[in-house]
């Protein structure tokens, strides 16, 4: 670590404290309250949850959903990335910016975008009428949004996968050709190992935005209740703060538990294996 | 160790970019079996794209053909030519340990376990590797890298070596000796290899013969003494070594210039300048000199002296002086020539 000797210490002091006020703000104070409310009782709202099947279900379903979001977003965008970051042909540019426009929407017009193409009067739902008859209708379930967070998670991880592809050494690929290699012992052996510490990064991101994403849920209303979801109605509706309180509370632990995984994972592949 | 030689052939390769840049004028080489070919030349002229030819890392345009022996491979990929390549900057898997990048052309080959280590351990001893064999890339020097890199493309036994300015990242003290030490390996393994450089002193080092190019095109092939001694024209002779040119008249004792009368023995042919290599210049007191001047620079270097003299021709004129003697600038001086430097100046002015 360098030493700063631009400013004195004091000074230095002084600039961190907006940035100290603003974590004890938003950090601190209401991390604080959350424990507090959610311990009350002696941690009885912790047992509640254990042995409350529809709190664990949501859980469970939450972090199955988010896992399969984050291992569907990586292997496409891995691909799209791979080939937009290699490949020059006309319309590049189109498809990179068609394929990042979701970028730009929040997860409440994700959400509605899978309604116009998989809900009752969704694009889908009239081409199974016309073609079978009866109507196919799955934005409301488990895949719709499936369908929702991969869309909205896939541009992020794209352009994740492309700005790591475009810094690889492509000498080392044309070293491992040299000595026999073919393209898929090449991917295995010397891209994927180089892309490693960037799609750890963006996929526990992805993970982590899965874990938490509300407003497509909300927008689709599901029968599924993942935890964002389930939060909402124990605080809003119920205003059972208890529960709310402590649910919140494992969200973020678990999401910060793959996150440091995660984490501790990309410096173990920055390194060598041997 | 010691590995199978073939000779190559070049046929008209020449070499255009997609973005429409012509890097190889239309080119034809062969290269013997066993021989070290170096290509030589600045920065830009060709040489990286010759040797990505024929390595198969490029294909050359329309028409042209490279032969491995008899074997024509211009349309066979790299990963099928069993080409051994050293890259600038080595290209070592991060994620793999010394012995795991030896050994990685092996396995790729799905050759056994035994086969691999025996191989492996033959390698790292012959480059000297043997107590870094375990330790990760990033734990060795320049000059280790080197050695692995090398060890690497000698693994799967090559049937050509293919190496690209392998001693231009290291520093000036450490470049010597590994040229000495690769020098003796390449001597020892017999395979044949094509060695890009831009630096002479390299490429005569370790040159069979040198390939020098110019702007995508072979100015001339020959082995090191032939390039010094007899360079093709002017432009190989200034970038092989350093010639200045002493302007003068012809006269009937020889050439009359501005520091004095230059003697040419009998049977000279009429010349306006002569090409003088700065190791052909005798410093002698000016009173007993053909040429007289005054020095303009000099530069200790060591084992030697470099001068720049003035007042001899147009131009300054660069002489080596070994020994004891410095003189400074502003000293008046006096040339002799060697005499054998008159035969090489023919082939200087008919270069020129
Ligand atoms: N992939 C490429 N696309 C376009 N131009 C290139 C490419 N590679 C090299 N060149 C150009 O071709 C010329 C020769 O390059 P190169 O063979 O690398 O030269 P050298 O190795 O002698 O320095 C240079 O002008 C270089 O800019
Ligand atoms: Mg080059």
């Amino acid at each position: 670590m360098q030493t700063d000797l631009t400013f004195s210490r004091p000074m230095r002091l002084l600039f961190l404290l907006p940035l100290l006020v603003v974590f004890a703000a938003f950090w601190l104070l209401p991390m604080g309250a959350l424990l507090r409310i959610s311990t009350g009782e002696h941690g009885g709202a912790y047992l509640a949850l254990l042995h409350s099947p529809r709190y664990l279900q949501s859980l469970i379903s939450t972090v199955l959903l988010s896992l399969a979001v984050t291992a569907v977003t990586i292997v496409l965008s891995l691909v799209a990335g791979l080939f937009l970051s290699r490949r020059a042909f006309p319309g590049r540019q189109l498809l990179i910016a068609a394929l990042t426009l979701p970028l730009a929407f929040p997860g409440v017009v994700v959400g509605f975008m899978v309604i116009m193409l998989a809900g009752r009067q969704g694009v889908f739902s009239d081409l199974t009428q016309a073609i079978t008859g009866t109507r196919s209708v799955f934005a409301y379930s488990m895949t719709g949004l499936f369908l929702g967070y991969l869309y909205f998670s896939i541009p992020r991880v794209v352009l994740t996968v492309m700005a790591a592809a475009e810094k690889l050494d492509a000498s080392l690929e044309e070293a491992a050709r040299s000595l026999g290699a073919r393209d898929w012992e090449v991917l295995r052996d010397v891209t994927l190992p180089a892309l490693a510490p960037a799609l750890l990064a963006t996929g526990a991101m992805c993970f982590a935005t899965s874990m938490g994403a509300f407003g497509t849920a909300f927008t689709l209303a599901t029968d599924i209740d993942v935890l964002p979801m389930v939060i909402y109605t124990e605080f809003t509706l119920n205003a059972n703060m208890l529960t709310a309180a402590a649910l919140s509370l494992v969200l973020g632990a678990v999401t910060w538990t793959v996150l440091s995984l995660a984490h501790t994972a990309g410096a173990q592949s920055a390194a060598p294996s041997a | 160790m010691k590995l199978d030689a073939i000779d190559i052939t070049l046929q008209g390769c020449a070499k255009h970019y997609p973005n429409g840049h012509r890097a190889l004028q239309p080119t034809d080489l062969s290269i013997g079996a066993g021989e070290t070919l170096v290509l030589l030349g600045p920065s830009g002229c060709g040489k990286t794209t010759m040797l990505r030819l024929i390595a198969g890392l490029e294909s050359p345009d329309a028409g042209g053909r490279i032969l491995f022996g008899s074997d024509d491979v211009t349309r066979r990929s790299i990963e099928h030519r069993q080409v051994g390549m050293v890259f600038q900057n080595y290209a070592l898997f991060p994620n793999m340990s010394v012995r795991q990048n030896i050994a990685y052309g092996l396995r790729i080959r799905k050759a056994p376990a035994a086969e691999i280590k025996r191989s492996v351990d033959e390698l790292l001893a012959l480059t000297r590797l043997t107590d870094f064999a375990d330790r990760s890339i990033a734990q060795l020097s320049g000059g280790q890298r080197q050695r692995v890199a090398l060890a690497r493309a000698l693994a799967p036994q090559p049937r050509v070596l293919l190496l690209d300015e392998p001693l231009t990242a290291l520093d000036t003290q450490l470049r010597e000796h590994v040229r000495g030490e690769m020098d003796r390996l390449l001597r020892q393994l017999g395979v044949t290899t094509v060695y890009v450089t831009h630096d002479q002193a390299e490429a005569m080092a370790l040159g069979d013969r040198i390939v020098v190019m110019s702007a995508g095109r072979i100015e001339q092939i020959g082995a090191p003494r032939e390039i010094y001694h007899r360079p093709a024209n002017l432009a190989v002779a200034r970038f092989i070594g350093t010639i200045s040119q002493i302007d003068g008249d012809w006269t009937e004792q020889g050439l009359l210039c501005r520091g004095g009368l230059l003697p040419a023995p009998a049977g000279t042919p009429p010349l306006r300048q002569f090409w003088l290599r700065p190791e052909d210049a005798i410093v002698v007191p000016p009173e007993l000199a053909h040429l007289r001047g005054t020095v303009a620079q000099a530069v200790f270097l060591g084992e030697r002296t470099r001068l720049s003299i003035a007042g001899l021709s147009n131009e300054p004129v660069t002489v080596d002086i070994t020994g004891r003697f410095a003189p400074v600038v502003g000293d008046a001086i006096g040339i002799q020539i060697r005499p054998e430097a008159w035969q090489a100046n023919l082939t200087y002015a008919e270069a020129a």
